[in-house]
């Protein structure tokens, strides 16, 4: 089932009278259940492509259906809520906010949800356990490895259900073993049926899915299916 | 939408980030409301004492001042130098007749004198009056009596002493029958006056209180009245009682038009009417100069919010990222700004509340003034919706500045 389209997608930037175009005449269309990557060099205007899909920002031009409605017809506090419910994120830089708790993380977007204290931590319980940090729960962020963090950052994004999740650059800052479990984790929950979208720079990344989209100079090159998909758990991760 | 219960608790960790740069800022609030408390309570504080003061004379009392009404502070001279009443004003006042619902008619003089006994001597405030004084002032005798009508008539040179009077020049030792030199003059003492407070008017503890008439006569040479007090015999009959005495006193002065009266009235109401006004606006004044340092106290609130704005831009995207909306953004910044005010004003009512029970002390131990204490509830409710106001005031602009930030340019700030 369909679940994001674009028609004809561009973003322009304008920093300092200075016009950039970050990415143009993107069509592209994402079933539910995919795994997709999207590659290209640094650059390339990939992690702007992800922005946009995720609901961070708006497109200059063209059109973005998510689950069959239009984006133009939202105002910014429905975004807000669109992002907090059906989308997760996860990030190079992990962005988790260090003086709070391991749990308070996980349970944050909840909590922009209204959900009571009681029941978030209960829901953040169950994702903590499932990333395998129940030693560290009550940890400040500020306390814990590059890896653990990246699996905190991949329990917060689950923590809403979302329909899909967005992962940019999610082994960029982690050694090749951290790195290893975070992708055999996002592999493990497309296996079990969630979307997810992985901007990379690194091929080796991007064959964990089933699809790629090679992005160059700000377009989609190629929309490649991966015939033979790397199975971390089996092959391991290497650099 | 998110839980107040969650709100409160984020602001709570907001502010708990700097804890020093937290408990600064709040000094600038509790500065602010400590000194906004302390006048308003101290300005109360006063005005019950002067009113207090006035209000031993009952309601039913009525005041004849020779000259002119003082028309600001720099015209008293008008009433202290006018000899407009006069003996036969006071005989005429007396007659029913003229005044009927006058009950009591009571004259007063005074003046400084230096009063000597042996080799002991001390500068008195010497006042004249007539038998229904004691009553008239609520004085209280401590030994010896006071002096009655027949003194008066007969010009009797008796004294009646303060507390003050009685240890300075006699110490230890009875006064009673003993003789004081006033002026050229020897007095007799018949009485000492009960130790009393500090009032704002008459100290009563260095005062000597004889017969008007020998005090006219004997020691200040005067054959006018500095006061006459009227006590009608009801609050009811007061403003017929004013007239009747305005009626007389200008047919005694000779005077057509009221606005050449050379003398004045005042009741006890009137007196404490114009003190009000006065303590009030003493008190807006010195609350006023207060308030700038609360003003001062919000702009430090606002400037601190401001750099929390700009070093938790990160957390600001992060949050807006996972589902924040402006509005949960605008909120969290503003309840801490609001929560550093509200703790600044708490504290602040109880420093204003502690500074006062001080100051209230001070007057009493140290000047020796009745000074009341009077805990401001006013002020108190003042200073916290004060704060709260401060805190939406100097708190809005950096929250609307934190809440209108762009979740991607905020998750990418250096």
């Amino acid at each position: 089932m369909e679940l994001i389209r674009t028609e004809k997608l561009e973003k322009i930037y304008i920093d300092e009278e200075v016009r950039t175009r970050a990415f143009f005449d993107v069509s592209l269309k994402i079933n539910e259940g995919e795994f997709v990557s999207i590659v290209g060099p640094s650059g390339s205007g990939k992690s702007t492509l992800m922005q946009v899909l995720g609901y961070l920002d708006r497109p200059t031009k063209g059109k973005y259906f998510f689950e069959g409605k239009e984006l133009e017809t939202y105002s910014d506090d429905e975004l807000a809520h669109i992002r907090n419910e059906k989308i997760g994120f996860v990030f190079q830089a992990f962005n988790l906010l260090p003086r709070l708790s391991v749990l308070e993380n996980v349970a944050l977007p909840l909590m922009y949800r209204g959900i009571p204290m009681k029941e978030r931590n209960k829901k953040a319980c169950e994702l903590i356990h499932l990333v395998g940090l129940d030693d560290r729960i009550d940890f400040r962020t500020s306390k814990l490895s590059g890896g653990q963090k990246q699996r905190v950052a991949i329990a917060r994004a689950l923590v809403n259900n979302p329909k899909i999740i967005f992962a940019d650059e999610p082994t960029g800052n982690l050694d090749s073993k951290s790195g290893g479990v975070v992708l055999e984790f996002l592999q493990k929950l497309n296996d079990q049926g969630h979307t997810i979208v992985v901007v990379t720079h690194e091929s080796y990344v991007a064959h964990a899915g089933g699809r790629i989209l090679h992005i160059i100079d700000g377009r989609i090159e190629k929309d490649e299916k991966v015939e033979k998909r790397r199975i971390i758990s089996e092959e391991g991760f290497s650099k | 939408m998110i839980r107040l219960s969650d709100s409160l608790r984020m602001a709570v960790g907001g502010i708990s980030i700097h804890k020093s740069r937290s408990i600064l800022t709040v000094l600038g609030i509790v500065v602010g409301i400590t000194s906004i408390m302390a006048v308003m309570s101290v300005g109360q504080s006063a005005e019950q004492l002067v009113i207090g003061e006035i209000q031993r004379f009952g309601p039913s009392n009525i005041f004849i001042l020779p000259g002119r009404q003082p028309q600001g502070p720099m015209d008293a001279a008008g009433t202290i130098l006018n000899d407009s009443l006069k003996e036969k004003d006071f005989q005429d006042l007396q007659k029913k007749s003229n005044v009927p619902s006058a009950k009591n008619i009571i004259p007063y003089v005074f003046g400084y004198a230096t009063a000597s006994f042996e080799s002991e001597t001390y500068d008195a405030m010497v006042i004249g009056g007539s038998e229904y004084m004691k009553k008239n002032f609520d004085l209280t005798i401590q030994s010896g009596r006071f002096f009655d009508a027949v003194d008066v008539e007969q010009k009797e040179r008796v004294v009646v002493i303060g507390n003050k009077v009685r240890e300075e020049l006699f110490g230890n030792n009875n006064p009673i029958g003993e003789k004081v030199k006033l002026k050229d003059g020897k007095f007799r003492v018949i009485g000492t006056l009960a130790s009393e407070g500090q009032g704002s008017f008459v100290d009563f503890n260095k005062a000597i209180i004889a017969p008007y008439t020998s005090v006219q006569q004997d020691i200040l040479g005067q054959h006018y009245f500095n006061r006459i007090v009227v006590e009608a015999d009801s609050v009811e009959s007061v403003p017929e009682t004013i007239r009747d005495i305005k009626t007389l006193l200008r047919n005694n002065h000779n005077i057509d038009n009221p606005d050449k009266d050379d003398f004045f009235i005042q009741t006890q109401e009137d007196i404490a009417n114009r003190i009000k006004t006065i303590t009030g606006i003493l008190t807006v004044l010195l609350t006023s100069v207060a308030a700038i340092s609360l003003i001062v106290g919000g702009i430090g609130i606002m400037n601190i919010m401001l750099v929390s704005v700009t070093e938790r831009t990160r957390e600001i995207g992060l949050r807006k990222a996972l589902g924040a909306t402006n509005k949960n953004i605008l909120t969290q910044f503003l309840f801490e700004a609001l929560l550093l005010t509200m703790i600044g004003g708490i504290i602040g009512v109880m420093g204003g509340t502690l500074l006062t029970g001080i100051l209230s002390y001070a007057a009493r131990v140290f000047a020796g003034l009745n000074f009341p204490y009077v805990f401001s509830i006013g002020g108190a409710m003042w200073g916290i919706i004060v704060s709260f106001a401060i805190g939406i005031a100097f708190g809005i602009f950096p929250a609307r500045k934190a809440g209108k930030r762009n979740p991607i340019e905020s998750l990418h700030y250096e």
